[in-house]
C-alpha cells in the first residue's frame, strides 16, 4: 500500500467540481508532482492533503490512517507556501524554530535541529537574519528549512518556484532534486510549469478539469501520451486527426484529410472508421531536400513556411501538400554555422511509425 | 533655480501647519513652563513678573510643594490606574471587534466602520450626560442590579456617581480610538501567514499569540497612547459621572486654573503630566521591544 492514499476524492464548490473522484498513491520517497493548468484542482488537492479544506466524498490515507478528523496543526505533513510566508516579525531561527516550538522539542534538541535544517538547505549562518533582508531565493531555501525541521513524512509543495526568475528557478530545481535525494522524504509538488515537472519529478499525475488524465513516469507522460489533452499540454505536438483505417500488429493508420494517411504505433486497438487521434513531437520530424532518402514509414512532401532560429534548435513550420501545418524541430548539432531550409523551400517530411503514437482519448 | 522652486512649495505646504503648531502648542505651553516658576497674582493669575526693586519674581516654589504634598502624587497615581485600567479595558473589548471588521467582507466592512465613528456624531458632553440617564437610580439597569442584588439581602449600591460610572464612560468614549488603529493593523495581515503557523503545528491560540498578535503590536501601540493619554488627563467624565473620591488629576488642574485661580501651580501639575505621559508611552515602547526581540529569535 502506498504511503498516501488518496481514494475517490471529490470536492464541489457550488456548481463547480473542483476536483472529481481523484485516486492516487503517493510511495514513500517519491518526488510526486501534481500538474496542470490553473482550475485544474491541483491546489484544492494539495489543500486537502494538508487539511485547509475537506474533501466532501473519499478519503485521504496517510500511512494507513484516515486523515479526515485530523485538523492541519495534526497531521505529520507540512506545506511550502508559494508565497514563502515567512513569519516576518521573527528572524530565520526563530522561523525555522517555530515548528519545533509547536511540538514542545527540548532546547538543546532544537538548536541541532534549526542547524542541521539550515545547513540542508545551504543558509548555515543566516540565523539572525530577518525575512526582509533575504534575497527571494534564500526565503524560499528558509521556507523549505522550516518545513524540513521537524522531518514530517510528507512535503507539500505549492508551486514554490513560481516568484523566482528563471535562472534561479532552474537552480532551485536542481537543489530540490538533491535535497530529496538526501533527505528521502516524500515530496508533493504541484505546478503548473510542464518542464519544472518534467525535470523534478519521479512520477506525475497530470489533471484536467479536477480528474487525473494520465498518471506516469516524465517521460512515459511525454513520450506515451493518453490523451490530446496531456500531449498538447505537455511540450508542443502535431496532433492530428482522423477515421481509422487500419488496425494490426499494434500499429495503426488513420486517414488525416489534409495530410494523408499516417500509420503510428497503437497500445489499444480503436474499432476502424472510429476517429483516431495520433501526436508526433515536432522533433521526430525530419526534414530533408527533395529526392532525400528519409527514414521514416510516413513521408510527406511540402513547402516550408517560416521558420524559428533559436540557436540550439530551429522549429520550421511545413505546408503539406494537402494543406496541413507540420511543426518539425530540428537540431543545429552539425559543425559550423547552422544551415537553414529557406522559406518557399520544397522539402521532404518524415517520421517513423514507433515516432507517433496513437491517443486514446 | 528648480532647487528654490521646490523649497519654496515646501514652506508653502508645510508652513502653514508648522505656524499654527508654533502658536497654538509651542508658545502655550512655553508660556506654561514660564508660569510654573512664578508666583500666583493675589486675585488669580501671576504676580508681576518683576519684584518693586527691579530683581525678576521666579521661583522653585511652585514644584516644592508638588514634592512635598504626597497628596497630588497620590491623585497622579488614581489617575494613573483609571488611565490604565481603560486603556486595557478598550484593547479587550477593540481586539475582537477590529478582527471581526477586518475579516468581515468588503460590503459590511465600511458599515461596521461608520458605526463605530457614529458617536462622534453626538456632542461629548451629551453623550456623557447620556450615561448620566443609563446609569441613574430610576433607570432600569439600577433596577435590576439592585433588584438582584436585594434577592440574596445586599443593600443596594448607586451606580452613578461612582468609580464605576467613570470607568464604563471612559472606556466608551475611548473605545473607537482603539479599534480605528486596531482594525487599520489587523486588515492588511496576510492570511497566509495563519494557515503556515496551522499547517507547523500551531492550535488556534498559538496562532493568535505569536503570529496575531505580535504583529499587530504597531497597531495596539498606537490606540494605547490614543486612549491611555487623553484618559490619564480627563476632567469632564469625574466631574459629571464621578463621586468626591473620585477626581482625577484632570480635576484638580482645572480647579488650579479656574477655583483656587493658582496658575503657576496649576502649570506645575500640567507639566508634570505631560512628562509622565511621554515617559510611560516610552517604557511601553521599551518593553515591548524587548518581548517582540525574544519573540523574533524564536526564544520566548
Amino acid at each position: 500500500m502506498a504511503l498516501l492514499e488518496i481514494v475517490d476524492v471529490t470536492r464541489r464548490f457550488g456548481d463547480f467540481t473542483a476536483v472529481d473522484h481523484v485516486t492516487l498513491g503517493i510511495e514513500g520517497g517519491e518526488f510526486f508532482t501534481l500538474l496542470g493548468p490553473s482550475g485544474c484542482g491541483k491546489t484544492t488537492l494539495l489543500r486537502m492533503i494538508a487539511g485547509f479544506d475537506l474533501p466532501d466524498t473519499g478519503r485521504i490515507v496517510l500511512d494507513g490512517r484516515d486523515l479526515a478528523d485530523q485538523p492541519p496543526e495534526a497531521r505529520p505533513l507540512r506545506t511550502v507556501f508559494q508565497s514563502y510566508a515567512l513569519f516576518p516579525h521573527m528572524t530565520v531561527q526563530g522561523n525555522v524554530a517555530f515548528p519545533l516550538k509547536m511540538a514542545k522539542t527540548p532546547a538543546a534538541e532544537a538548536a541541532r535541529k534549526i542547524d542541521e535544517a539550515l545547513a540542508d538547505v545551504r543558509l548555515a549562518g543566516f540565523n539572525h537574519r530577518f525575512p526582509h533582508e533575504l534575497s527571494g531565493g534564500q526565503r524560499q531555501r528558509v521556507a523549505i528549512a522550516r518545513a524540513l525541521v521537524t522531518h514530517p513524512t510528507v512535503l507539500l509543495l505549492d508551486e514554490p518556484l513560481a516568484a523566482l526568475d528563471a535562472k534561479l528557478r532552474e537552480q532551485m530545481q536542481i537543489e530540490l532534486i538533491n535535497l530529496q535525494k538526501e533527505i528521502g522524504i516524500t515530496f508533493v509538488y504541484v505546478t503548473h510549469d510542464q518542464t519544472e515537472a518534467l525535470a523534478l519529478s519521479h512520477r506525475i499525475a497530470v489533471m484536467n478539469h479536477g480528474r487525473v488524465e494520465q498518471l506516469d513516469e516524465p517521460d512515459r507522460l511525454y513520450g506515451l501520451p493518453k490523451t490530446r489533452f496531456v500531449a498538447d499540454f505537455i511540450g508542443t505536438c502535431n496532433l492530428l486527426v482522423g477515421p481509422v483505417r487500419e488496425c494490426r500488429d499494434g500499429q495503426v493508420t488513420i486517414d488525416v484529410a489534409d495530410l494523408g494517411a499516417v500509420t503510428v504505433a497503437a497500445s489499444a486497438t480503436p474499432a476502424h472508421g472510429a476517429e483516431g487521434a495520433v501526436a508526433v513531437r515536432p522533433e521526430k520530424v525530419r526534414l530533408g531536400a527533395p529526392g532525400a532518402a528519409l527514414a521514416g514509414e510516413n513521408r510527406f512532401a511540402g513547402v516550408v513556411e517560416s521558420f524559428l532560429y533559436q540557436g540550439d534548435v530551429t522549429l520550421y513550420n511545413v505546408r503539406a501538400e494537402r494543406g496541413h501545418l507540420v511543426e518539425a524541430l530540428l537540431a543545429n548539432s552539425g559543425a559550423g554555422l547552422a544551415k537553414f531550409f529557406e522559406v518557399g523551400d520544397r522539402v521532404e517530411m518524415a517520421f517513423a511509425a514507433n515516432a507517433g503514437h496513437h491517443l486514446e482519448g | 533655480m528648480s532647487r528654490g522652486r521646490s523649497n519654496l512649495g515646501k514652506w508653502l505646504t508645510s508652513g502653514p501647519p508648522l505656524l499654527y503648531l508654533l502658536v497654538f502648542f509651542a508658545a502655550p505651553t512655553l508660556i506654561m513652563v514660564l508660569a510654573s516658576f512664578r508666583t500666583p497674582g493675589e486675585f488669580g493669575g501671576l504676580a508681576p513678573l518683576r519684584n518693586d526693586d527691579g530683581s525678576l519674581d521666579l521661583t522653585l516654589e511652585n514644584y516644592v510643594r508638588f514634592a512635598t504634598e504626597p497628596l497630588y502624587w497620590q491623585i497622579f497615581v488614581k489617575s494613573f490606574w483609571y488611565a490604565l485600567v481603560t486603556t486595557f479595558a478598550c484593547l479587550v473589548l477593540a481586539y475582537p471587534l477590529a478582527t471581526l471588521i477586518a475579516r468581515s467582507d468588503r460590503r459590511w466592512r465600511d458599515l461596521l466602520l461608520l458605526l463605530v465613528i457614529l458617536p462622534f456624531w453626538s456632542n461629548f458632553l451629551i453623550r456623557i450626560y447620556a450615561w448620566m440617564i443609563i446609569l441613574g437610580p430610576n433607570a432600569a439597569l439600577a433596577r435590576t442590579v439592585n433588584g438582584v442584588l436585594g434577592a440574596f439581602g445586599i443593600a443596594p449600591v448607586p451606580l452613578l456617581f461612582s468609580a464605576f460610572a467613570v470607568l464604563v464612560c471612559l472606556v466608551y468614549v475611548h473605545l473607537p480610538f482603539m479599534v480605528l488603529p486596531l482594525y487599520a493593523n489587523l486588515e492588511k495581515h496576510d492570511r497566509t501567514l495563519l494557515d503556515a503557523a496551522q499547517d507547523l503545528g500551531a492550535n488556534a491560540w498559538a496562532r493568535f499569540w505569536r503570529i496575531t498578535f505580535p504583529l499587530s503590536l504597531p497597531g495596539v501601540y498606537a490606540g494605547a497612547a490614543l486612549v491611555f493619554i487623553p484618559a490619564f488627563g480627563i476632567f469632564a467624565i469625574p466631574d459629571i459621572l464621578g463621586g468626591p473620591d473620585d477626581s482625577l488629576i484632570g480635576n484638580v488642574i482645572k480647579q488650579q486654573f479656574l477655583d483656587s485661580r493658582d496658575w503657576p501651580f496649576g502649570s506645575v501639575l500640567s507639566i508634570v503630566l505631560t512628562l509622565l505621559a511621554l515617559g510611560l508611552a516610552g517604557f511601553a515602547a521599551w518593553i515591548g521591544k524587548r518581548g517582540v526581540a525574544r519573540l523574533a529569535s524564536g526564544d520566548a
